[in-house]
């Protein structure tokens, strides 16, 4: 079967791509951002994943005001990287997963999540810079992507909650995939951050590091967040940390902080970014009794019901 | 017919791009999409005004973005990913149409973002009746029945 064997998070700063593409990272202001994914990139390179779904938000890019999805799958074989205005960024075309993708999509709308699925779709920075951030900038990406887009733009976006819920949907749905696959699961954008209106420039690294510690911690404190306090404190657009909490679903309860990273400013927003991993590594292996054998049986009665409905 | 009042009005010189602003605006966030193509950015850029008559808008929001009045923009329903499309078009980063909705210059809005950007204390809120965060020390919440009921009816539903 399939499993997620952990979660990261990260920014994605426009600026950080550019300062990529423009080959200013030995730069003093951007070498301090970058030395913070060293270790992070060693890590991904054990980690080593087969698939990484990644949720992102689409900035104007594939989706302008004519459509909004609250939650868009990329279920395609590939993702160009779009023309954000001054041509696409210099980075591969992202490879898709349309098999599991689809299956993600089928189990996760039974589950009550109406995803809008996308067999056509280009990518813009919110997905391809923490690719450079864990990936490098390889010739080719080093694992297939499966894009999972969130509106953040207009308001309001999903609850934390329910993007909680998304992720534990999507942790169920992969571990009900047959291929044995290792999933890193990604969760982008924030912290803190406004760029819009006379309130821009906006930082709150309290509100950060609580958000941090509790990401690790206690994460359903944070799928109780109003829409509101996310605004006020962290930012007009620091909202789109909502989309952390889908990784954080998607993993245990309980999970070990490998890595954390956190500085300011890039451009206009703080840089936080965080390595959480399932305590349950070894392939195959489930728990022998308890709360979780409970779950599984109830996913294999969830299954029986599913076939059903398909087959009707 | 007057805008609704909504809580993030509270937030001081914030336009959070909601529903209605999205249906006012949808004139000026397509013409700003329409900026993603080099052929439009030059028909824009040899005739702004006659350029801008392809799109509906109204006098008000054709004057903001003629006048590159950013802040007035997002007031009529402008987004900020849209209208930076605008900013590319001038050749301008993020960070400096940031600086510019913020009235400073260029040089103080980059020292203030050095210095941890801008605080969110006296930031929080116009009528200064906003709690504190939750999640920082010492902090209430901001909802306090809204946030136990919720989290009650979650514990049940999870």
């Amino acid at each position: 079967m399939a499993r997620i064997v952990a979660g990261v998070a990260s920014s994605h700063v426009p600026a950080i791509g550019a300062a990529i593409d423009n080959k200013q990272t030995e730069e003093p202001y951007w070498k301090r951002v970058f030395s913070g994914f060293e270790k992070s990139k060693e890590w991904m390179k054990e980690a080593k994943p087969d698939v990484a779904i990644i949720v992102y938000n689409d900035h104007a890019s594939a989706f302008s005001v004519e459509i909004v999805p609250t939650f868009a799958l990329g279920c395609a074989a590939e993702f160009p990287p779009a023309d954000e205005g001054w041509g696409p960024r210099p980075v591969p075309t992202v490879q898709g997963h349309p098999e599991l993708a689809s299956h993600i999509a089928q189990s996760v709308i039974l589950d009550e999540f109406d995803l809008t699925i996308c067999n056509k779709m280009e990518v813009d920075h919110g997905l391809t810079v923490p690719m450079n951030l864990l990936f490098g900038s390889p010739e080719e990406w080093p694992c297939p992507v499966i894009p999972l887009a969130v509106n953040v733009v207009l308001y309001p976006p999903p609850t934390g909650h329910r993007c909680y819920m998304l992720g534990k949907a999507i942790r169920k749905a992969v571990e009900s995939y047959p291929e044995d696959l290792k999933v890193v699961i990604f969760g982008t954008g924030g912290m803190s951050h406004q760029i819009s209106g006379p309130r821009a420039g906006l930082i709150n690294s309290k509100f950060d590091k609580a958000f941090l510690d509790n990401l690790s911690k206690d994460p359903k404190k944070l799928t109780r967040i109003p829409h509101l306090e996310f605004m006020r404190e962290a930012g007009a657009e620091g909202i789109e940390m909502v989309m952390w909490l889908i990784m954080r679903g998607a993993l245990d309860d309980k999970v070990d902080e490998v890595y954390r990273f956190y500085t300011v400013p890039a451009s206009n927003t703080a840089v936080g970014h965080i390595i959480l991993e399932n305590r349950r590594k070894a392939a195959g292996k489930r728990p022998a009794a308890g709360k979780l054998a409970g779950k599984t049986k109830r996913a294999a009665a969830r299954k029986t019901i599913d076939i059903r409905r398909g087959g009707r | 017919m007057a805008r609704k009042a909504q809580d993030y009005d509270d937030i001081p010189g914030t336009f959070v791009f909601d529903a209605e602003r999205s249906r006012e605006g949808y004139g000026i966030n397509m013409f700003c999409m329409s900026l993603m193509k080099d052929d439009n950015r030059k028909a824009f850029k040899a005739n702004e005004a006659e350029y801008l008559k392809k799109f509906p808008l109204t006098p008000a929001q054709a004057d903001a973005i003629l006048k590159r009045d950013y802040n007035r923009m997002l007031e009529l329903g402008g987004n900020i990913y849209f209208t930076a499309k605008l900013g590319a078009t001038d050749g301008h980063s993020f960070r400096h149409l940031a600086a510019v909705m913020t009235g400073s210059t260029q040089d103080d809005y980059a020292k203030m973002m050095l210095d941890g950007g801008r605080s969110v204390e006296g930031n929080r809120s116009k009528s200064g009746k906003a709690a504190r965060s939750t999640l920082v020390a010492g902090g209430k919440t901001s909802h306090p029945k809204t946030s136990k009921a919720k989290s009650k009816a979650r514990s049940k539903r999870g």
